[in-house]
Formats: structure tokens, sequence, C-alpha cells
């Protein structure tokens, strides 16, 4: 096989090469650079910084409140997709265009608004401190600033598939005597699946990287609320570039993974699709 | 059985099982009742706190923060970025959709995986690799320095970083329109005698343009606001290297609220705009 089939269409050298070649500039060479950085550093060197008790915490942070966050959206992106899907109600369509806000709103300013809300004297935190409850500052702030951020990935993934869903094997298995539960765990949870569980690891490799909306809210304490990206600019403020690129190297290699299962999942429940005829 | 329910009913009690049963009805209204509340909480108080904040000292206050030349300054830098930003990716995205979407060659799907890679990596990652290429003590630190360039810490760094995190998304959403529109009336024109340009312009322009403007809004938008990749290559000097949404950081830490949330209050404008093309362009679209 050639390395192209025939063609007719002109410009392929020219739009091929141009693409891989400012690919390469924009994207690929920086990558390089971080890889060869970190590989300057010898191999004793990379364990301890990436296994320093500060920067375990800030992964301990870093993904846990990410999981969290993902969790989070899973159940109640399920719940907004479900009812933009299946329900009328007035302000629908609002609601619906509004879903992909947090996708558009700069990083910033979610991360101030939020904190402005959650703030002991904001409008939700402040019912909240009479019940102990404190969120901006603390660990709870970063979950909240992270669910935010992945609403869209969890509703946008979900809300194909439900509309998938065929009704009339819903109304058959009603017939036959099924519960709403068994409804819903045998049809309805078969179909979407896959879409949620895309759209948990879109929202999950999106909260760990985040930096912008968590900033403002988390407090920043070392070992406390200080996420794995606030660790590399902290360390690159003190112009420990080796230890940046060693944390920046742990984090690309959990992208790369996070991509990966992400282009996995996507084929697969393609192919349930496919499998289910439709 | 006489006075049973009728054929029709039976039909409509078989193809709508359950919808008006009082259970059915409490679980419409808890779902409505669970997604409002959660995006009320999430999404609609931050929002409103955005613009309540800026208008908190009234709207002279409000305008007078527009008056300060920083902020003016920080506008004016992200307006630039975005001038330069957008439009090269813009080129780079219809031409890897060309070369992708026209033409079967062998790595095509991993070189679709590449252009997707940004959007995977952290913003703060986007920003180090190029205070590694061109910081003081990164590969090209010194050379830099004896020609007397600055890239990080300086405009053409920030403009580096917004590139790299916005760099997909012209190219994301032409693939997939140009892959399902086909290659027949390309074909056609160039078999008639038109040249690549003219096809290009006269064929498949018309047909992806809502596409394209789709993409160069949603590029504009993360160009404008990006925060974390800029953070780390900016510097953070006031009226020199801080774009709109670090000029919010500046202002917040200083206690400068009003002033903070008035220039948020540009950007979630910026993002309500973003939005309603969106929806403009999927109405078009269908």
């Amino acid at each position: 096989m050639s390395f192209r089939q025939p063609s007719i269409l002109p410009g392929f050298g020219l739009t091929l090469g141009f693409s891989t070649f400012f690919l390469s500039a924009i994207v690929l060479v920086p990558l390089a650079a971080l890889v060869m950085k970190t590989a300057t550093m010898g191999w004793s060197d990379f364990v301890r910084v990436v296994t320093d008790a500060r920067a375990l915490a800030s992964y301990r942070l870093s993904f846990g409140a990410s999981i969290l966050a993902a969790t989070l959206n899973s159940v109640f992106g399920f719940i907004i997709a479900w009812t933009l899907v299946r329900y009328e109600f007035p302000g629908r369509k609002l609601i619906d265009a509004l879903i992909d806000m947090p996708f558009a709103l700069p990083t910033a300013v979610s991360g101030i608004a939020l904190t402005a809300v959650f703030a002991e004297n904001g409008w939700i935190g402040q019912h909240l401190a009479p019940f102990g409850i404190k969120v901006a500052y603390t660990w709870i702030g970063v979950v909240v600033a992270l669910t935010l951020i992945g609403l869209p990935f969890v509703v946008r993934s979900v809300q194909p598939a439900i509309a998938e869903v065929q009704r009339d094997l819903e109304d058959a298995a009603e017939t036959l005597g099924a519960g709403r539960l068994t409804i819903f765990r045998r049809i309805v949870l078969p179909t979407v699946f896959p879409a949620l569980a895309t759209g948990f690891t879109l929202a999950f490799a999106r909260a760990v990287g985040e930096y912008g909306s968590v900033i403002f809210i988390a407090g920043n304490l070392p070992m406390r609320t200080e996420i794995t990206p606030l660790l590399i600019v902290i360390k690159l403020e003190q112009f420990d570039y080796k230890g940046a690129a060693a944390l920046g190297f742990i984090m690309l290699t959990m992208s790369f993974v996070m991509l990966l299962s992400i282009n996995l999942l996507q084929a697969w429940s393609r192919r349930r699709m496919v499998a289910a005829g439709r | 059985m006489a006075g049973g329910p009728s054929k029709e009913m039976l039909a409509e009690i078989a193809s709508r099982p359950g919808r008006d049963t009082l259970i059915s009805s409490i679980v419409k209204y808890v779902f409505i009742l669970l997604s409002l509340g959660f995006l009320a909480a999430l999404l609609f108080a931050p929002l409103a706190t955005v613009f309540i904040t800026a208008l908190s000292k009234g709207w002279e206050m409000y305008f007078e923060s527009f008056k300060d030349e920083d902020t003016l300054a920080a506008i004016r830098l992200t307006l630039t970025v975005a001038a330069i930003v957008v439009p090269t990716n813009t080129i780079f995205g219809i031409a890897a959709a060309w070369a992708i979407a026209k033409f079967e060659f062998r790595g095509k799907s991993f070189l679709i995986t590449l252009i997707d890679l940004p959007i995977a990596v952290s913003p703060v990652i986007s920003g180090l690799v190029y205070v590694l290429l061109f910081g003081a003590q990164g590969w090209f630190g010194l050379w830099l320095q004896e020609h007397d360039i600055s890239i990080i810490f300086a405009v053409p760094g920030i403009v580096l970083a917004t590139m790299f995190v916005t760099f997909p998304y012209v190219a994301r959403e032409l693939i997939p329109l140009m892959q399902q529109l086909g290659n027949d009336e390309e074909e056609a024109a160039i078999t008639l005698g038109a040249g690549g340009l003219m096809t290009f312009f006269h064929v498949t322009l018309p047909k992806i343009r809502w596409g394209l403007v789709y993409g160069v809004i949603l590029c504009n938008a993360r160009a404008m606001g990006e925060f974390g990749a800029v953070s780390v290559v900016s510097g953070h000097v006031r009226g020199l290297t801080t774009t709109m949404p670090l000029h919010v950081e500046i202002l917040y830490n200083e206690y400068n609220f009003v002033g903070s949330f008035a220039v948020a209050s540009l950007l979630t404008l910026l993002a309500v705009l973003t939005l309603i093309i969106k929806s403009l362009v999927e109405m078009k679209r269908k």
C-alpha cells in the first residue's frame, strides 16, 4: 500500500505539509522540550521530586477532587440530560443552551464568581456556615469548581445517547410487567452507559489539569488545598525548571492515558451502537 | 366486557407507559427540580454574582473601572492576541481539515489524535513548555538573551501559549463536517476545470461556512479567556503583559472587587455572545 490513495483533488502536499509543520512547531516540539528537560535530570532526582510529600499531597487532592467532581457530574449530568431530552417545561431551550456556559466562560471568571457565592458571607456559603460546612478555601471548594468545569462534558455526551434509547423497548418492558428500576437498569443504562463513561472520563481529564477556576476558591495551602498544576506554577516562580518539568511530565503522561481511554471508550460506544442496529 | 377501555385508549396507554401515573409525575418534577437546583447553585448564582458585584457601587463606578489605563491596556492586549491567534489557527484548521477529510493516507487517525492533544493537556503545561524552550534557563534562553529578544514574560510568549491552547478548535469542528460532506462536488469542479483555490472558495467554503463560524467563535472565546497557560508565561507586568483574565486576578487580589468583577462582566458577556452565535449557527444548520 502506498502512503496515500490517489485522488484528483489538489492541495494534498501543501495542506498536509503546512498542518504537520505548524503542529510540530506549536505543539510537538514544545512538548518534546518538556520530555527532554525531564530526561536531563537523573532518575533519582526525578523520583525525589515527583514523590516529595508536597507533590504526593497535591496528586491526592487533584485526582481525588477530580474523581469526586466527575462522579457528581455523572449523577447530575445524567439527571439534567434526561430532563432536557424527556421532559417539556418552560425555559428548556434556554437551559439547554446555558449548559455550554462553563465551557465558554473564562476560568478566572468562574473562579472568582464561585468564590464569591460560596464564601462564608456569600449567597450559598452563609446558609452552609451554620452547619459548620466551609466550601471556599477548603477541598470542598476545589470539588465545586471542578464540578462546574466538567458538567458540559457529561451532559453533552449523554444527551444523544438518551435520545437513542428506544421508547418501544421501554414500553414493551412495561407491558411485560417490568418495574421502573428494572427498565432503567436493563434498558436505559446499557444504552447510555458507554456515553456516560466517556463523559466521566472527559470531565475527569479536564478537571485534573484545571487551574484558573480552582486557585481562587482553593485557598492554596501547601499539603492541604494545593493542586498539582499550582505546584508546577510555584516551582516555575522559584525558577526550579527541572522540578516543574518533572511534575509536568507526570501530568502529561496522565493526559496521554486519558486521551487513549477516551478514544477506546468512544470506539466501544460506536461499536455498541452498530451492534444494536442503529 | 362492556364499559372497558376502548381500543384507542389501550393503544394510547401502551404507547405512553406510565406517563400519567402519580409516580411518573413525581419523578418528572423531582428530576426538573434537581436539575434546576444544581444549575442554580453552580451556574446561575455565580453568573448573577458577576454582574451584581460589578454594579454594587452603581453604574458610574462600573464605567469608571474601564477608564483605568491598565484595564484598557489589558483589553487592548487581549484583542491583539486574539487577532493574531484566531486567524492563524483558522488557516491551520482549514488546511488540516482539507488534508484529513479529502484524502486517504496512512497515519491519519494518529494525526487527528495529535491535533486533539492540546485539549487533553493542562493549561499550565501549555505555558510551561514554552518557558522550558524560551525562558531564561530554557533551551534557547541564552541565545535569545544575546540577541535581545524576549518571548517569555512578553507578548510573543502570550501569543504562543494561547495558540497552543486554542490550536485544535477549528480543525476539530471542520474535520468531521468535511468528512461527512464527501468529495463528489469538489471532484466535479476539478473535472470541469476549476483550480484548487476556486474549488475551495466556490464549492467547499459555502458548504462548511456554518461549521467554520462555529469553530472560529469557540476558538476566539478560548483565546480571549485563557488563564492558566497565559498566567505561566506572562510575568504579570501590569499594563504590559496582562490580558483581561490576568487583570481580573490582579484586581481581585488587590481587593478591588468592583474593578475585578467589571472586567469579569465583559468576559461573561463575551461568553454569552459566543453561546448566542453558537445557538444561531445550530439553528441555521438544521
